[in-house]
């Protein structure tokens, strides 16, 4: 049984319609990656999955469990665990109280502190920075305190959106680096992102998204020779 | 700093002509504020009141004052620094602000007929601005007081910081005692063995003048005996094994309660009145804190809570006749239900507005806190409520034959309310359900993602903030005894809100200075009460200005308003970035 399923998933906006069908299965311990453009429902299949954006068609399931319809704060506590676009952080806590915040919905407090070991012990410039704010990390420091937060969840699968955003080349390749690194841990992880190559290089599985629908959906070697991706995605002729 | 290294840059004529140029401009503008002063009348009234007796009034201190900060802020700008330099530009700027002051003596000399326009420009207020000497004769002694406190207000800046600090201390605490010497002195008449002291130090219009002078010396010794020994003092303390630390603190805490418990006995009626009034607004301060402060849900219908609050109590326990059908119940019976009701109104402002976010909150929170007067004031429910007319004869809270009669005994009430609502949000502040505020006041999203129920989250804030408006309602009615619909206006909500910005968002100590400040000295000087909204507006304005981050700040806010320092502090974002990149592309 995959870890996570949606199967023929439609979200809207208002009156537009975000995705239309979407199906897709990510299986334990793997790295899926949905690539595409802009506007093509990457982010929206996410919202979809945390329960921040609600289906009006189509199911969501966790290890076989209907997750779709339940609020973001349950599904949370399901486990699963979303590091939001934009490195979304609380700008005016403290890395601490960041990672803190994470683990709000857990009460295990032993667990908790050998998760937050476990976030500095992945990102040791966070615990240099422990106490300082949010907002005065760098870009690439506040992608990581996303991700820390997201894992202080102890997420069952890990919904990373874009961390390469706006990152200096060799950052990126340093959080590709700890992607992987989570994953040989055992973490399962569906990772968004625009930089195709990076994605698909380190992905189990991959799926093409373009206007809400799913084109394209195999091996992430195989996507890598495919004519369609090498043209639209990996900028070869 | 920005004036001084452009300074060094020019050549020095430049300079001094740049300098003088600074010094005009705060000369102006200090002129134009007390031309504002004398023109809306503050100066006359506040004529009536003597700081000093015989010697100088708050009207002219005013006069003054705007000289001396025109001075002040010139040398500040200008960056002057040879002790001719500032003497000359500050008095040059003090000059040309009471250039302003003259010229208006001559204007209300010259033409009475200025009058019809400005109400203000009387007789009376030229015999206080040419200090009853007329014009031409009285222009002499603005002019000369324009210079001296002008030159005074440069050499403020220059004076060494613990030096300044005293004397500012000093001059505060002699302004405070001279503007409340009514008052202190009825006080101070209670204590017979201090007769001497208090007849040494207050005429009766006012300090004495070697009262003024003790005072002033005394506090600028104190002052800087503090600003000597308190390092010492402090480091002296850390030193001590923190079991008797901690018996300090203890003992430091039961002497503050035994000072909270005996402070009407001490202070006698009025200032206990003052004291009940500055005790609702802290208990409304501190509920709206939770709303705004700490799970930023901007609420400008705040006063509805403490109207339901109010009314619940009066209606339980009236003894008004045309009350038939609920009232006569005790205050304590009454009590549980104004809270409860508030709670439930909370709840109930809650579930409509769990969408809605930032300006549109405040605006439906807004119209909430009116309906709820428009219904207390409607003639439908007249019969019920009593419209305008409000209701009547609510009677006192007893517990056994103790009576809460008057303010001094209404004042442990209302103590009793701020207790408990301080204990309860110090406590919540750092529960899990105050770190889901925080986070939610940070990003609703993120919060949601990060498995915060938003709606659960979001009712307590209103609920638990309603709470304590209901219960400062309640106290509210039996205090007054009878409470009308005017009451509970829009003004209600402002007041309250400017309690919490200006006290600090979030900060619980902040809500205590904030209703002190804002509600407390107003009562003091009730004969300025024409002039209170203005000052409020003004003390607004310039808190955001200058201490944006409120009186007693809470620290993640402050984090946040002076993020730009912590960032110079830490090297910036930037150079970290550079640094994670380099320790990547090493390894």
């Amino acid at each position: 049984m995959p870890i996570l399923e949606l199967k023929d998933v439609h979200s809207y906006y208002g009156h537009i319609h975000a995705l239309k069908g979407i199906s897709l299965t990510v299986e334990q311990g793997e790295i899926v990656t949905l690539i595409g453009a802009n506007g093509a429902g990457k982010t929206s299949t996410l919202r979809t999955i945390s329960g921040l954006l609600h289906p009006r068609e189509g199911q969501v399931f966790l290890e076989g469990e209907q997750i779709n319809g339940l609020p973001a704060h349950i599904i949370v506590s399901k486990g699963i665990g979303q590091s939001p676009e934009g490195r979304q952080i609380f700008s005016r806590l403290s890395v601490m109280e960041n990672l803190e915040m994470g683990a709000y919905s857990r009460k295990d407090k032993e667990g908790i502190k050998s998760d937050l070991d476990h976030v500095f012990r992945l990102f040791p410039r966070l615990k240099e920075r422990r106490s300082q704010t949010g907002g005065t990390l760098s870009g690439g420091e506040q992608q990581m305190l996303a991700m820390g937060r997201a894992l202080m969840t102890r997420p069952r699968v890990l919904l990373l959106d874009e961390p390469s955003m706006g990152l200096a080349p060799v950052l990126v390749e340093t959080i590709f680096e700890i992607i992987r690194d989570l994953n040989k841990e055992g973490v399962t992880i569906l990772l968004v992102e625009q930089n195709a190559a990076k994605a698909l290089s380190i992905a189990n599985r991959g799926y093409v998204m373009e206007t809400g629908r799913i084109v394209l959906s195999d091996e992430a070697s195989k996507l890598q020779e495919s004519e369609l991706v090498r043209k639209a995605y990996l900028g070869e002729d | 700093m920005n004036a001084s290294l452009t300074a060094q840059a020019n050549s020095p004529n430049q300079t001094s002509m740049r300098a003088w140029s600074v010094a005009l401009r705060y000369g102006l503008i200090g002129g134009a504020v007390a031309l504002f002063l004398a023109l809306v009348g503050m100066v006359e009234a506040f004529a009536t009141r003597y700081v000093i007796a015989n010697v100088i009034d708050l009207g002219t201190l005013l006069l003054f004052l705007s000289y001396l900060g025109a001075g002040y802020v010139a040398i500040k700008r200008s960056g002057a620094r040879t002790p001719f330099e500032i003497l000359s530009q500050g008095a040059f700027a003090g000059f040309i602000a009471s250039v302003f002051i003259a010229l208006l003596a001559v204007v209300i000399y010259a033409i009475p007929g200025i009058r019809t326009i400005f109400i203000n420009a009387s007789p009376a207020l030229l015999a206080i601005l040419t200090f009853k000497m007329g014009v031409p004769a009285g222009l002499v002694p603005i002019l000369l007081s324009g210079v001296i406190f002008g030159a005074i207000g440069g050499l403020i800046e220059i004076l060494p910081p613990s030096l300044r600090r005293s004397l500012i201390y000093a001059a505060m605490v002699v302004l405070v005692f001279g503007l409340m010497q009514d008052l202190l002195r009825v006080t101070l008449q209670k204590w017979k063995f201090l007769d001497p002291a208090t007849s040494f130090t207050f005429s009766n219009n006012g300090l004495t003048i070697v009262g003024a002078v003790t005072l002033f010396i005394l506090t600028f010794l104190a002052s800087q005996l503090w600003q000597r020994r308190g390092n010492e003092a402090r480091a002296r303390y850390r030193q001590l094994p923190t079991r008797q630390q901690q018996l300090l603190g203890w003992g430091l805490i039961a002497f503050s309660v035994a000072l909270l418990l005996v402070l009407p006995l001490l202070v006698g009626l009025f200032f206990s009145e003052v004291l009940v009034n500055v005790g609702l607004f802290i208990l409304l301060g501190l509920g709206l804190n939770i709303v705004v402060g700490f799970a930023g849900l901007l609420d400008l219908g705040y006063v509805a809570f403490y109207a339901i609050g109010a009314y619940t109590v009066a209606l339980l326990t009236s003894t008004s006749l045309e009350i038939v059908y609920a009232g006569g119940n005790p205050f304590w019976l009454a009590l549980p239900f104004a809270v409860f009701f508030a709670v439930l109104a909370g709840v109930i402002l809650g579930i409509p507005v769990l969408k809605i976010r930032g300006d549109y909150l405040a605006i439906v929170t807004l119209g909430f806190g009116e309906i709820i007067r428009l219904i207390v004031l409607s003639d439908f429910l007249k019969p019920i409520l009593g419209g305008s007319r409000g209701i009547e004869l609510i009677p006192k809270p007893f517990i056994g034959s103790f009576e809460f009669a008057g303010p001094e005994e209404l004042y442990y009430l209302i103590l009793a309310g701020c207790g408990l609502a301080a204990f309860v949000a110090i406590r919540v502040k750092d529960s899990r359900l105050g770190r889901a505020w925080g986070a939610l006041r940070e990003d609703e999203d993120v919060a949601e993602a990060m498995g915060i129920n938003l709606v659960s989250t979001k009712l307590m804030a209103f609920a638990m903030g309603a709470a304590f408006g209901g219960l400062s309602g309640a106290i509210f009615a039996s205090k007054l005894a009878i409470i009308y619909p005017s009451s509970f206006n829009l003004l209600l909500s402002i007041n309250v809100l400017a309690v919490v910005i200006i006290g600090g968002m979030g900060s619980i100590p902040g809500v205590v200075l904030g209703a002190l400040v804002l509600v407390g000295l107003p009562e003091l000087l009730r004969e300025f009460s024409d002039y209170r909204l203005m000052l409020y507006g003004a003390a607004l304005v310039i808190m955001m200005l200058v201490r944006p981050e409120g009186l007693w700040p809470e620290k993640s806010r402050q984090r946040e308003l002076h993020e730009s320092q912590q960032e110079e502090i830490l090297s910036g974002p930037l150079a970290a970035d550079e640094e994670v990149a380099r320790e990547g592309a090493a390894g």
